[in-house]
């Protein structure tokens, strides 16, 4: 039974290694599209961003962290 | 318990080895696939990087939805305008798996240079390119001198100098 257990486990693993794979700069075309951004919209995007970020009070990639209201 | 420290370890081990890319590097030969020329918006004569021996290359990879390219081709050409007479070449490379989004953007940026369609990415991968765009300067021999990552308007001095010493040089 501890084989057979040890056995699945091990294919489970490497079963799921077959998802994880490297994509390329040159294959980020999909990646690209509108239609696969979170928000589509570049000016909502940016503007969620600072709010989100100033209220975040801690300095990320893509804003500078403000006092909290978002207006810096 | 033994084994399953095993099992994680292998998968742990496997991820590092399929993130680690070697890419082309400075010093390395310059890889040729045959590719297609772009030749009247469409898909013309096959040609091989191999034909440009002799020349001073610069080969670009480039794509329509690539933020930076838009500031590179127009460069580009300049710097190709400037140097083609003393033996300097731009080659692009367009990795668009549509051809129409490749047009569409030279519609906007039109350039001079010869560009090699390769919507399959069989020579970025060969490269490994690490982003978009990457370009690679190639000498006569058809060795990399230089590989530049990413592109941005003050990136031309620096690419022009290099050009300009590497003539001088010859």
């Amino acid at each position: 039974m501890n084989v057979i257990l040890k056995l699945s486990i091990l294919l489970m693993s490497l079963y799921s290694l077959s998802a994880c794979t490297f994509v390329g700069a040159w294959e980020k075309g999909s990646l690209a599209r509108t239609e696969m951004a979170f928000i589509p919209d570049p000016m909502e995007q940016r503007m969620s961003d600072h709010i989100y970020f100033s209220k975040e009070a801690s300095s990320s990639g893509s804003a500078v962290s403000g006092g909290g209201c978002g207006c810096n | 318990m033994k084994i399953l420290v095993y099992v994680l370890l292998i998968t742990l081990l496997s991820f590092s080895v399929a993130l680690k890319v070697h890419s082309a590097e400075k010093g390395d030969e310059a890889i040729s696939i045959p590719l297609k020329l772009l030749e009247n918006n469409k898909p013309g004569k096959t040609v091989d990087l191999n034909q440009y021996q002799g020349k001073l290359v610069y080969l670009d990879f480039w794509a329509s939805w690539c933020g930076p390219c838009r500031k590179s081709l127009p460069i580009l050409n300049e710097i190709r305008s400037q140097y083609s007479s003393q033996g300097f070449e731009v080659i692009a490379v367009n990795i668009d798996e549509k051809l129409a989004d490749a047009l569409r953007f030279l519609d906007k940026y039109p350039v001079d240079y010869p560009i090699f369609l390769d919507p399959k990415g069989k020579l970025p991968k060969a490269y490994k390119v690490p982003g978009m765009p990457t370009a690679y300067l190639i000498d006569e021999k058809g060795t990399i001198i230089y590989k530049h990552v990413g592109f941005k308007t003050k990136d031309r001095k620096k690419i022009e100098k290099l050009i300009s010493e590497h003539i001088a040089k010859r």
